[in-house]
């Protein structure tokens, strides 16, 4: 079998085995079946990757024929993601195993069929070339992340996901009805198609609401400021595995459709026409800087984080509004760099968690002398989120200023450095907490996290130094990404 | 209600016939309006119109809730099943067209094969979804009972 073949089955690997894995008793047997379909995925989409640069691959199921039938298209910009999310599936499931054993102790089989579902769902997302597939695997993964959320081990879960669930369906909804607008004027779904039939129509009312709806939809699901608001109590009460999952992956398959929806279907010359740039600008800037302050004060680590999840959702939307093939390429830049410091972040949120039962920040005071490495885990990461050189956070923060200074930018350039100022004192606060604050009086000592969490979590710090200096996978990757959407339709 | 003999014999009376009606949505799905989604929602109203009346315990007594939740297991992957079988012939994923030679017949298969998953699993789904809050109302009616002893 060629690649082509194979490419469906890194979707079709999870989605066919978690039906399997709810049904599977025990703990070992669903995560072992989980690890299995995803690293599958994984293998896969690392051949998809190189196969794709040159050519879009085009898998069309059941051999029907594009227009007619789904099909799947990708090429540099989606591969990327695909093996974004299915290697981040790779490196959290094995971190996940005590994690969740700690933190969702029964059931496991639906639990893991449901983390299968939401991964299967988010790369149906990227890969598919159909406007109406997206929103049905939009469906497959919001419905599963909402059931995982809802699995936290406090009552406020509950309440969380159904705000989140609200939110979600009211994102879900708008992108629907853009989508069903563009169906009516130009009678088909496959983007690529839409592609061709837009710009006849370009000039009419439908279109522009057809494009209100997805952005605004979309901005709900990417949580853009002031959109934002369901992310960080979801990220709080969310078990730190899916949290983890989550803040790697979910919002960033959003902004993938966003900038899918907007350069290849919608095309540039439209969404100049629009107010775009000017509304991606304005939200992304605000959204640095109120989330960055947020941050600072937030009661607890996992909170904290999710409002830093917020400010980096900022960056990329700063980075899109540049239209340049330089402020595309900052964005995809930094949605791959993100997940790993965010990863990487959060893993060390849940070590803290699995240790002590709670990340509120006056918990983890004094906490560097009993978990050294878990707390240089998140310092090490912390310094990729400031931006420091040689970590994965420079090359993404260096690509947006650059981006920015080629367009006369300042503005952004400020922004972009008061942001990691900001980032600086939110994460330094955790820093000097565990480092320099007494540690309070226990009743048993607290010991380093066990290594089945630590292995995972230094994996993804290893990334965030390897890819902030060999940027030929990221920055390259994603600049002959960002030329394709900035070209219109491939 | 089970002693209101008016609703146990119009029940008893439409049940089957809801199922029927099920069997022949699902079965026509193929060039007239329905399918699997519709059919096993009727399907479903069938089983939960018989709980209504003789309650949940009769109900489970037909189909227990494990194997509702293997059903709709089963279905999804009688889904995948056909979809691979299009691969494992030299297809393409869903390829109805390689299951047999006639290729009307093969697609009339095809679809009804992966619609029937698609029923079982939305059946099942659906029963499954009922029979929680029943249990979720019948867990409170419990509690409320245990309270107004103390």
């Amino acid at each position: 079998m060629t690649v082509l073949e194979w490419l469906p089955f890194s979707v079709l690997v999870p989605l066919i085995a978690a039906p399997v894995c709810a049904l599977l008793p025990g703990r070992v047997l669903p995560w072992s079946l989980a690890l299995l379909a995803v690293a599958a995925s994984a293998v896969i989409t690392a051949f998809v990757l190189p196969a794709a640069m040159d050519e879009p691959l085009r898998y069309s199921f059941g051999n029907w024929p594009p227009p007619i039938g789904i099909e799947y298209r990708v090429d540099s910009v989606n591969a990327l993601l695909a093996l974004l999310i299915a290697w981040m599936g790779v490196i959290i499931l094995p971190w996940a195993r005590l994690s969740v054993n700690r933190e969702v102790p029964e059931r496991q089989g639906p639990f893991y069929a449901l983390f299968l579902l939401a991964l299967a769902g988010l790369m149906g997302i990227v890969l598919t070339g159909d406007a109406f597939n997206v929103f049905v695997f939009l469906e497959i993964s919001s419905l599963s992340t909402y059931a995982l959320i809802a699995h936290g081990r406090k009552r406020a879960a509950l309440l969380s996901s159904f705000r989140y669930l609200i939110m979600g369906t009211l994102g879900a909804t708008f992108y629907l009805i853009g989508v069903g607008l563009l169906y009516i004027m130009t009678g088909t779904l496959n983007m690529a198609d839409l592609a061709e039939r837009v710009p006849e129509v370009a000039e009419t009312n439908a279109i522009r609401a057809a494009f209100a709806f997805i952005v605004i939809g979309l901005g709900l699901k990417l949580a853009l400021f002031p959109l934002h608001r369901w992310l960080p109590g979801a990220y709080t009460n969310a078990p730190s595995a899916v949290t983890v999952f989550l803040a790697a992956t979910a919002t960033k398959v959003a902004v993938y459709v966003l900038l899918r929806m907007v350069f290849t279907v919608f095309g540039l010359e439209f969404a100049l026409t629009m107010p775009y740039q000017t509304v991606f600008f304005t939200l992304g800037i605000i959204g640095i800087l109120f989330a960055s302050i947020s941050a600072i004060d937030q009661p607890n680590l996992k909170r904290m984080l999710a409002y830093s999840s917020v400010a980096q959702i900022g960056y990329i939307a700063l980075a899109i509004s540049l239209v340049s093939v330089e402020g595309l390429a900052a964005g995809l830049v930094h949605i791959f760099n993100h997940a790993l410091m965010k990863g990487a972040l959060f893993m060390a949120a849940g070590a803290i968690i699995y240790r002590i039962g709670t990340d509120r920040m006056s918990d983890i005071a004094g906490l560097a002398r009993s978990m050294p490495w878990t707390m240089l885990a998140f310092v090490l990461a912390g310094l990729s989120m400031i931006g420091v050189p040689l970590t994965a956070g420079f090359i993404s923060k260096w690509a947006l200023i650059q981006a920015a200074i080629l367009q006369g930018n300042w503005l952004a350039v400020v922004v972009v450095l008061v942001g990691s100022l900001l980032a600086v004192l939110y994460i330094g606060r955790v820093a000097e907490a565990a480092y320099l604050k007494p540690a309070p009086e226990r009743a048993e000592p607290v010991r380093e996290a066990p290594l089945g969490l630590l292995l995972p979590m230094y994996v993804l710090i290893a990334a965030n130094f390897w890819f902030g200096i060999d940027t030929r996978l990221t920055l390259d990757v994603a600049t002959h990404g960002a030329e394709i959407l900035v070209g219109g339709a491939p | 209600m089970r002693s209101n003999g008016i609703l146990r014999i119009v029940a008893r009376f439409l049940i089957p016939l809801i199922m029927l009606f099920a069997l022949y949505v699902q079965f026509h799905g193929e060039y007239s309006p329905g399918g699997g989604f519709q059919a096993g929602v009727i399907f479903a109203s069938a089983w939960i119109l018989f709980v209504l009346i003789y309650g949940l315990e009769a109900g489970l007594a037909v189909i227990p809730e494990r194997t509702m939740f293997v059903l709709s297991a089963c279905g999804a992957l009688l889904y995948a099943f056909i979809g691979l079988l299009g691969v494992a012939l030299g297809g393409r994923f869903l390829d109805f067209s390689v299951l047999l030679d006639d290729p009307q017949s093969a697609q009339q298969a095809g679809i009804i094969l992966v619609e029937l998953g698609v029923g079982i699993t939305v059946a099942t789904v659906v029963m499954l979804i009922f029979t929680m809050f029943v249990k979720r109302r019948a867990e409170l009616d419990r509690d409320d009972h245990r309270e107004g002893l103390d």
